[in-house]
């Protein structure tokens, strides 16, 4: 084995949370704070009590003691469920957070792209945010020049080169933003869920040309949702849980350990599940649970059959157009259903208190296969800043079944790719001898 | 290209090597910001002469004819204020954009790795353009007074600029990195600013004070920009009365306060984009 070109050994980041409510803290608090703690020194003088340590600091290890090597040419994915420590790991490598412990060696020149488009500016046109943009990745001004033409062609925006972004479309933005990062030339590239952007063309070409910068030598560091695209474009994967790395080795074998993290239950008490919740200003969930029609616990379900689910919410401070939602997702992570309540028509503003939300689909629409239910709590016009989000709350299993009388053979398609039946109308409107 | 990233220890130092390899980022964020600032407005280029005019007019009107306040030897009023202002606009809008730089550039600093210190550095150039358009303006406003610049007062300028720059470049770093932590900074800011200006001789001559030593000296020490506008004032408006020691203090506070501005910030950034 060869010197690898990235060594991360024993890595560790600390946050603390809890320390303070507020995201940030304001000059006033801080001097309040102080002349608090002048007090309370001075009255511990007088009394002579002993000192408090600050119980409300605690220490969150958003990565604990991760150590793996990459070899030059290699491309890695990184998987582990929301919060197991990805992004934190994506921003040490790019240096744009210090580790709390541990080390890192990199040999070779870094692009770490945890973004399309970051620093665009909408007054500028399209050519100057390419220089602009080319600039903050950390390309110099004769490259870009350099690949000028061929980054436009990519981008595919053609005659509007000249035109404030500002006047885009969302779809030429996102083209232009890829294009400029697609056309860096590091050795490392470090890359963060920029895919889920644009349309599904302009998604296969970037992967395209992501997977030709891994075959042409460079090291590529993955991490994605969308595990069908990560799984073709990375031969190897680091499986992350909780801060730790609990498994490296082949993309097929991590991507089936990761599937089995999430246990199939039918109940889950959420206030005990570990998560890397977001701070959550107005309420938590607290209870998750999955029903058949007859009202008993279940995680398996017949195709056509209706699916009940109770999700219990904490609410401790009165939220304004409350929304909770049920998702299915495939095994591979990626969203097949969405059930919001404001969708069909619930919308209330929660006072502090218990609430315990039902929902009934009525026929379960999807093929035979394992499938992963989410939960999440927001409000209704701020769904991307959810309150609380569990994304694999659990496991279900949905079974082949005649429901339609057709003896229909539903069971092989999962595994090709197709998930949701739909019902459609077939008959034979031409016919002839041959 | 091997290198290692570490939790940070100790003091940091400036890594000048690692500015040199940036600095297309550096004039790629300069650029932005001066052709941003110029597309967005209407009159563009016209603002930034008729913002200072107006200013001079009604600062003239207000503090000569009304309060009057005189230069107190013999230089036409407005010509004296607008000396005055044009420098002070320099140093009090860069110190404002600099402060307010890291706060405004935060999705930049959460997403890309690139050397902080570039960010607020690029406010000190931005201040630039604008002050070179109202500076056209103040040699024309010469030219009408009829009044003939200093040698020494011409050869003066780059060190005025100089103690200028590292001044307000200092203070800017300083509030930038506490504007990061505490956001009730950005709101305190104008305030603080405002304040500055009156405890600047922009409007009055700083030989008003002379009754007031504690002021003055005060002021001699803390704020740098005061002996620039004096001497700026001595050496281009002809009356050649230099307060040189005045202006060596200035350029020791000056230096002093960019190094303490420097080494906060240095100290702060790397907590940037968990906190911003």
């Amino acid at each position: 084995m060869t010197t690898p070109i990235i060594e991360i050994e024993h890595l560790s980041k600390c946050y603390q949370i809890g320390a303070h409510k507020e995201p940030y803290l304001s000059l006033r608090d801080e001097m309040v704070k102080t002349g608090r703690r002048i007090s309370k020194a001075l009255s511990r003088r007088v009394t002579r009590s002993p000192r408090q340590e600050n119980a409300t600091d605690t220490d969150f290890w958003a990565l604990k003691d991760v150590s793996f090597s990459v070899q030059q040419g290699e491309a890695i994915g990184i998987i582990g469920r929301n919060g197991a420590g990805k992004s934190t790991l994506l921003k040490i490598l790019s240096q744009i957070t210090p580790p709390t412990a541990g080390k890192i060696t990199m040999r070779g020149r870094v692009a770490s792209l945890l973004e399309v488009g970051t620093g665009f500016h909408p007054e500028l046109t399209g050519r100057e945010n390419i220089f602009l943009n080319g600039a903050i990745l950390g390309m110099r001004q004769k490259e870009i020049r350099r690949k000028f033409d061929e980054i436009v062609a990519f981008s595919e925006v053609g005659k509007f080169i000249d035109t404030p972004v500002k006047r885009y479309s969302s779809g030429m933005y996102v083209r232009l933003a890829f294009a400029v990062a697609a056309h860096l030339e590091p050795e490392i590239l470090v890359v963060d869920e920029v895919l889920a952007v644009g349309d599904i063309q302009f998604q296969r070409k970037c992967l395209g040309k992501m997977g030709e910068v891994a075959r042409g030598g460079r090291t590529v560091l993955f991490v994605s949702h969308n595990m069908s695209a990560m799984s073709e474009l990375c031969q190897k994967a680091v499986l992350l849980n909780a801060g730790r790395v609990d498994m490296m080795g082949k993309m097929d074998d991590v991507v089936n350990k990761y599937s089995m993290h999430t246990a199939a239950v039918s109940s889950v008490d959420l206030s005990t599940v570990e998560h890397a919740r977001r701070p959550q200003r107005y309420g938590v969930l607290t209870h998750f649970s999955v029903y058949d029609k007859a009202a008993a616990p279940t995680t398996s379900f017949l195709m056509g059959q209706p699916i009940m689910a109770r999700i219990g919410v904490r609410i401790h401070r009165k939220m304004p157009n409350a929304e909770v939602a049920f998702k299915i997702s495939s095994r591979l992570g990626s969203a097949i259903h969405y059930f919001c309540s404001t969708w069909e028509g619930l919308r209330r503003d929660l006072n502090p208190g218990e609430y315990l939300f039902e929902i009934r689909v009525p026929k379960v629409m999807l093929l035979p296969g394992k499938y992963m239910l989410g939960v999440w709590l927001a409000q209704e016009r701020s769904r991307t800043m959810t309150d609380d989000y569990v994304p694999d709350v659990s496991v279900i299993e949905v079974i082949g079944n005649d429901f339609n009388g057709n003896a229909a053979d539903f069971a092989g398609n999962s595994i090709s790719g197709c998930e949701v039946y739909a019902p459609s109308a077939w008959k034979i409107i031409q016919e002839g001898e041959a | 290209m091997e290198y290692t990233i570490t939790p940070p220890k100790g003091l940091l130092a400036v890594n000048l090597s690692e500015l040199w390899r940036f600095r297309d980022l550096f004039l790629m964020l300069a650029w932005r910001d001066i052709s941003v600032r110029y597309k967005q407005t209407v009159l563009g280029v016209a603002w930034a002469l008729l913002q200072p005019v107006a200013t001079m007019l009604i600062f003239t009107f207000v503090f000569n004819r009304m309060a009057n306040i005189q230069s107190g030897d013999g230089t036409p009023y407005p010509l004296f204020f607008y000396t005055g202002m044009i420098i002070w606009q320099y140093y009090s809008s860069t110190l404002g954009n600099a402060g307010n730089s890291m706060v405004s550039n935060a999705s930049l600093i959460q997403k890309v790795y690139f050397p902080r210190l570039i960010i607020p550095a690029t406010a000190a150039t931005t201040g630039l353009v604008d002050l070179a358009i109202s500076s056209v303006l103040l040699v024309g406003l010469m030219f009408w007074y009829g009044v003939v610049p200093h040698l020494v007062g011409l050869l003066l300028l780059p060190v005025l600029l100089a103690i200028t720059m590292l001044a307000a470049l200092g203070v800017g770093l300083f509030l930038a990195a506490l504007n990061i932590k505490y956001r009730d900074v950005r709101h305190a800011l104008p305030f603080f600013i405002q304040i500055l200006m009156y405890v600047t001789p922009v409007i009055y001559p700083a030989r008003m004070l002379d009754h007031y030593p504690v002021v003055k000296g005060l002021m001699l020490w803390l704020n740098p920009i005061a002996a620039v506008i004096t001497n700026a004032r001595a050496g281009l408006l002809g009356q050649a009365d230099f307060d040189f020691p005045a202006l060596g203090i200035a350029a020791v506070m000056s230096l002093a306060m960019f190094i303490a501005g420097l080494y906060y910030f240095r100290n702060t950034e790397r907590y940037f984009a968990d906190i911003a």
